[in-house]
Order: C-alpha cells, then structure tokens, then sequence
C-alpha cells in the first residue's frame, strides 16, 4: 500500500496550447478513496491516465510512495485498472477466473489459492469458488472481477468512470459496494467521475478540476459548506447552489428589490477589479421562507414546483428584478432560482414566495476572480 | 407502443424498423435471431436477420454506443480492418413505458471466424500461433493509426481466413481512443493487457480440453509482444549508416514490402559533413499486396491470399512468355481465363464455405499437392474438379459463424 503524489504534474496533448492537466499538485494517502470530478475536459481521466502511465508527462513528477514512476511502464506500477475488462471464461472456475494472473505470473499455487480465498471472503463468494462462471448472478460476476484486480494485491485501485455502463439502479448499488469494498481492503483508490453526486458519495476527499486546473480539494463536508470559488460552488451540490451578482451598497449588496446586509470584512476584502460587484451563492436548502419585512428576503416568482415526496423544490425566477433577475443563476439554468421548502405545503405557480438566506449558510466570492471570501 | 426511436445511421436500412426492438434484446423471439444465444458476454449481443444480411445487436449504454460506433466509423475510414457500424438506436421502450438500453449495431463480417470456432474445428498446426501472429499485425496497424485499443483480446477479435496465415479484423472498440500518436506507456499497456487476456483466453480452452496439445499458454502470450515488438521496430525504427551504403535505402523499402507494407513517408537526414545517413519511416501503410492486386484485377482480397494470386499471376505470365508485356494486359487475361474459370467451376451451394479468393489459394496447394503425388504436371481444370470433391465439399460453411461457444459445442476430430 503506498500513498500516491502529483508533483507539479503537467500533460501538453501534441498541437495544442493549453494543457488538459496544468501543473496538478495532490497528494493522496494511503488507503484512502480519493474522486477526481469535474466536466467533461477538465482533464481528470487524463491525471488518472498518467498516474497510469498511459499518458506521458511532459513535465512534473508522479509518485506512488516514495517512488518516482513519471517514466516507468504501466506494468511495472503496481498498480490495477479494475473494471476494464470483466470478461468472464466459462470453462474456469470462479477460483481460476480470478487467480489467473497469479498463475501467469508465476506465483506458486498455494499463495494463489490462498489469495484468492481472502478475496473470496470480502466479496462474499467462497462458496462459489470451485463453481463455473455460469452458475453466477449477474452481481457475483462482478464481483469474481473485482477479484481478480484484488488477488494482485496492487499499491493503488484506479477506475475510470466504472459505472457509467451501468443503468441507474445498478449504479447506486455498485457505488455502495465498490466504497465499502475499498474501506474493507484500505487500498488506496482514485477513482474519476463527472458525476458529482457519485463523488460526494463515494469519496474520502474530492478532488475538483476544471480546464486541467485543481480548484480545490477536500472531505466532501469541505467541499459542501466551503467551496473554495465559484465553480466548485455551482458544481458541488443537487440541485445546485443559486448563484448571482450583486451590486455593492452601503453596508450590503443589491439585486432587484433584494438587499443582502454583507459583514464589514466583507466589504473590506472587495477589490477595485471587482468594479463595485461581488456574487453571492446560496443552496436550495439553505433558504426559509419568510415574509417580505424580513431583511434581506428574496423575492421568488414561483414556476415550476417539483414534488419529489421527502422534499419539494420550487423553481422560480427573482420577481420584480427586471432585467436584473437575470444576474441570478442556478442549476436549472439562467435567470432562475432552486428553493426547497416543506413538501407538506407547497406554494402555487404563480405565488411569490419570500425567502432568506439561513445564517451562515451564505458563499460569498469575488467577483472578479471567483475566489471565495470568508468572514 | 410508446417509444420514440431515434435511429443514427450512415445508410439506414427501413428494415431496422420491423426488428422488436420494445422487447429487451434478451428475450427476443428466435425468427428474428441468426444464431442461438451463447456464452458469456458483458454485454447482451445477438445476430440477427435483416434484409437478406446478418447484423449484431449490441445493448449498451447510450453515450457509449455513440461513442463506439464514432469510433467504429473513423477506423473505417482509417482503413483499419473493423467490423462495420451500421448505427445506434435510443428511444427504445417497452410497451409499459419501461426504458430499454441503446443498441449498437454492426454489421456481421462475413466468412470470420470467432477464435473459438476455430478450436472446434479440426486444427492444422500452430492455429494458436497463427491467431497471435495475425492480432500482433492487426495491434501494429492500430497503434500506427493512434488508435489505443483498452481490452486487446481474442474474443474481441475476429478472424479471416488469408491464405495460410489469418487476417484479424477489431470487434469491440468500447474500451477504446483515437490519438493523435500515442504514447510508449498506452502502447505498452495494451500490449500487456493483450498477453494477459490471451493468455487467459487460451487458459480456458485448456480447462475445456480445446487447446491444440502441447501449448504453453504463457508462451504464446511471450510470442504475441515478441512479434509486435519486431514488427513495430522494423516499421518505425530509424536506421543510420555510412553515405557509401545508400542501396540500405532501397532495401529498408524493400523489406517493408516483403512484410506487406508500403512506405508512404521516408525520413532522410544526412549529419553536418554528410558521412552518416539516417532513415526513418514515418508513413507506412499496410497492404502492399493487396492494393497491387486490387490495381491490377480489381480483385479485393487479404494480403496473403493477394500475394498466393499475385505469384500464380507471375508463373502464368512465364508460362505464357509474356513478360516483357504491360502487367495490366497479361493480369486481365489471367483473371479471365485462370481465376474466374476456377472459382466458377464451384457450384453455388458450396460457395458459402469459403470466400472465392480462400478457395482459389487452396486450389493451388491442392494442385501441387496432386502433382507431386501423381508425379505429372496436373492441369488447373483437373486439378479444380478434384479440390471440390475431394476437400471443399467436406469443409464446413464459414460464411456466417456466429457467437460459438466452445463449452456447448464438442471438438470435431
């Protein structure tokens, strides 16, 4: 088991200007379950590429443990790909199926069996061991090829989008059994999704890229209550945070009729880039309902209101804003706002709800470079 | 039904909209389907019957199969042997508004043959090492093209008869990337992936007492990067040696083409004072023999099958005493009056045994091999006759082999 470093780590793709990974600095531990998230092109499969070895590394370094590996063959890493290949042979049994490597590497008969037999207990198929592959579910297959990354006993799990062939309930259920598996085994694991939700989930810290850039890395808590810009503020989250530029004031910040009273270390941290604007987020959840003499309520034209039973959204746009309204965003798209309210009383379309920000559950950034301001 | 299908394809055929395809693939009805289900796949794939045609059926997610069958079409337009995306379909679902998974069709190769099918059959010698060598080829030509393949296997590759030796042709690309070049670290894990899979692969044949006897399984899987490893340094490697040897150009070319290559780009440095001269291919293309062939007769066929015709082509140019003649005259005639006589002399119902060019190389051998026994110089239309009575007519039909399972069927003797 070994710990995992990205030293200043750099890949310029042939032809192309930017780099699809920009001098990554991160540290993975040992046995821990590090998710490398982001949209597409952010350049996190190309990291867990060159941790792999697929990519080269035009300049910076990479570690596994104390050991240089920048320039090393992916199959002297030690490291494992799982789920790559699942491929099941139907004339071996579920034992060969998964030591079959071993062999091919020449380790000696007893310390396969006896590895694939502690493989077998954390996966819950010992009693399949000397069956064939045919007399398995659809699951235990699976998991016969999960054994076999597991039986090589490598420094470091890599996957790469694993479950993204799967449909969405399989998904949930082999999210849940690849993260206890992980802890069980305390291999230490990197695994690369878009999907924010299976980051938040899955994760022991999480790692957020965006055009080949690190934002921010964290524990998902760290990610949720204090995104460290913008992005990983609008990215983290479901549904997601609203997010919208205000005007500065005397003593707060100005959207439509809303004014939101800021901190004086708030307004101190303004600078003259942000030419007088500073953006200000606020999850769904984070929101009361309350009425319109509150200080700081927001006015909510309310269109749409999804019921999903344990809770209810309403998906709305700032009233009486005009053209302001549509400085305010969210995850369902421009110029609207995600609230969540009481699913036992549920405003109608067309009402205004009046809402305000629970305290200390504002995010206040920057408005010139997305940079989040604390208190 | 309430679906909406939405169907991606270069050349739709409106047949694909009679196939069931509210019905999960798994459980679709057996007139629809060209062979039997079998084995075990990740993923549910079934051939089926379309317009005359057999086409594969592929359920997989939605962004993958866009994503295979984009990829499918570049490597076809890369001139890398693949199988033939037909198109993606989403939409799909069943008539209680239950959602189904995209499909990915392909269309089915004709005359390959899945590596398992070939362990059924009687085994000439070294079939083992003739796969391997042919997948070793088809990984050369799709890393030159840039392409990282993920999961090289010879499940996931499937297998033309090319006079002795076989050609491989990609089946799955799933797992796989197009670059722009790639890099030592994606080519050396392919290849490892490959070694492990083949190995594994021929691990299973063993435990099902398939395996030709006498087969080290590891050492096939050496024997796979040890002919990679020949065949990319001979095709990529550079090359110096001193200006007075400049014929070593002319015969880096050469061997290219002995090996099936044609040099497209050449790189020719010479240092400061000109006394040492470096070459390097940079552009190379397969199918130096087949592409002369198809040139002087039209005929499209595999490399090895087109080197057999393009020598019988020479000895009836000797034979005919027209050498000093224009190649393109005497190769018409040849056609007309050797290869097609002979190929036609088959009767229809046992054309679909072997493709016309297969049939033709073993014709040749089968006359040499009746020559040499009856001790006389046995003429082509005799020699014909006897090759469809005495080995034809007792082959099976490798027209369309489909989804074999060598644990369900036996080993013929």
């Amino acid at each position: 088991m070994a710990t995992v470093t990205f030293d200043k780590a750099t890949r310029i793709y042939p032809g192309t200007e930017r780099p699809a990974v920009d001098a990554l600095d991160l540290h993975v531990e040992d046995g821990e379950f590090l998710v490398l998230v982001g949209p597409s092109g952010c350049g996190k499969s190309t990291s867990l590429r060159m941790l792999a070895g697929l990519e080269d590394v035009n300049a910076g370094r990479i570690l596994i443990g104390d050991r240089d590996v920048t320039d090393v063959q992916p199959k002297d890493r030690d490291i494992a790909m799982v789920f790559q290949n699942y491929a099941l042979y139907p004339h071996m049994s579920v034992a060969d199926n998964m030591g079959f490597a071993l062999k091919i590497a020449g380790t000696p008969k007893a310390d396969i069996r006896k590895r694939v037999e502690e493989a077998a207990k954390i996966l819950d198929l010992t009693e399949y061991l000397d069956r064939k592959p045919k007399a398995l579910s659809g699951g235990q297959r699976q998991r016969v090829a999960m054994g076999r990354a597991i039986v090589r006993q490598p420094q470091v799990f890599l996957m790469d989008e694993p479950l993204s062939n799967l449909d969405a309930k399989l998904r949930v259920q082999t999210r849940t059994q690849i993260a206890s598996l992980q802890r069980r085994l305390g291999v230490t694991t990197v695994y690369v999704t878009h999907d924010q939700t299976e980051a938040l989930t899955m994760g022991d810290r999480i790692a957020v890229l965006k055009d080949g850039l690190l934002q921010q890395v964290g524990t998902p808590r760290e990610m949720y209550d204090t995104p460290s810009n913008v992005f990983v503020a609008g990215f983290i989250g479901s549904p997601a945070m609203n997010i919208g530029t205000f005007q500065l004031v005397e003593g707060g910040a100005q959207l439509g009729q809303t004014r939101i009273p800021l901190e004086r270390s708030v307004i101190s941290a303004v600078s003259p880039e942000d030419k007088g604007q500073i953006t200000i987020g606020f999850r769904p959840e984070a929101l009361d309902v309350v009425t319109q003499a509150n200080e700081g309520a927001i006015p909510v034209k309310v269109l749409l209101v999804e019921e999903l039973g344990s809770d209810a959204f309403v998906y709305g746009e700032l009233a009486g804003a005009g053209a302001a309204a549509k400085e305010i965003h969210s995850g369902a798209g421009d110029a609207q706002i995600i609230v969540r309210v009481d699913p036992r009383s549920v405003p109608m379309k067309g009402d205004t709800l009046w809402v305000a920000i629970r305290p200390g559950e504002r995010h206040v950034f920057s408005s010139a470079t997305g940079s989040r301001i604390d208190v | 039904m309430a679906q909406s299908l939405q169907i991606t394809a270069a050349a739709p055929d409106p047949a694909l909209l009679d196939l069931p395809w509210h019905i999960p693939l798994e459980d679709w009805p057996s007139e629809n389907l060209a062979a039997l289900p079998r084995g075990i796949s990740r993923h549910v794939v079934r051939f089926v019957k379309l317009s005359g045609r057999v086409i594969a059926v592929k359920e997989i997610g939605e962004t993958v199969a866009y994503r295979e069958y984009e990829l499918l079409r570049a490597l076809s337009r890369l001139d890398v042997p693949s199988v033939e995306p037909v198109g993606v379909i989403t939409g799909r679902s069943t008539p209680d508004g239950e959602r189904l998974e995209a499909v990915l069709i392909t269309k089915h190769l004709q005359f390959s043959l899945p590596y398992r099918a070939l362990f059924s059959q009687t085994l000439q010698p070294d079939t083992t090492g003739r796969l391997i060598d042919a997948l070793a080829v088809l990984l050369v030509r799709l890393h030159l093209t840039g392409f990282y393949w993920g999961d090289v296997s010879l499940s996931n590759t499937l297998f033309r008869r090319d006079a002795e030796t076989f050609a491989a042709y990609l089946v799955d690309a799933e797992t796989g990337d197009l670059h722009q070049r790639l890099s030592d670290g994606q080519r050396g894990y392919d290849l490892e992936v490959a070694r492990v899979n083949i190995i594994g692969e021929l691990m299973d044949l063993e435990a099902g007492e398939l395996l030709e006897t006498g087969v080290d399984t590891v050492e096939v899987g050496a024997r796979l990067v040890e002919r990679y490893e020949e065949l990319w340094a001979t095709l990529t490697d550079a090359e110096s040696f001193g200006s007075a040897e400049r014929w070593r150009v002319a015969a880096r070319i050469e061997r290219l083409n002995e090996l099936g290559f044609d040099v497209g780009e050449l790189d020719i440095t010479t240092d400061v004072d000109g006394t040492t001269v470096q070459i390097q291919p940079k552009v190379v293309d397969a199918g130096h023999h087949s592409r002369r062939l198809m040139r002087l007769t039209g005929l499209d066929v595999e490399e090895n099958q087109a080197r057999r015709l393009l020598n019988d082509l020479d000895a009836y140019r000797a034979a005919t005493d027209r050498q000093g003649e224009d190649e393109e005259f005497a190769a018409h005639d040849w056609l007309t009056t050797v290869f097609e006589p002979a190929v036609r002399t088959v009767p229809r119902e046992l054309r679909g045994k072997l493709e016309p060019a297969q049939m033709f190389h073993e014709m040749l051998d089968h006359r040499w091999y009746i020559s040499s026994e009856q001790g006389r110089d046995v003429p082509m239309a005799e020699a014909v006759t006897s090759y469809i009575e005495n080995v034809l007519r007792h082959r099976p039909d490798e027209k369309a082999v489909l989804g074999v399972d060598t644990a369900i069927i036996p080993q013929v003797e």
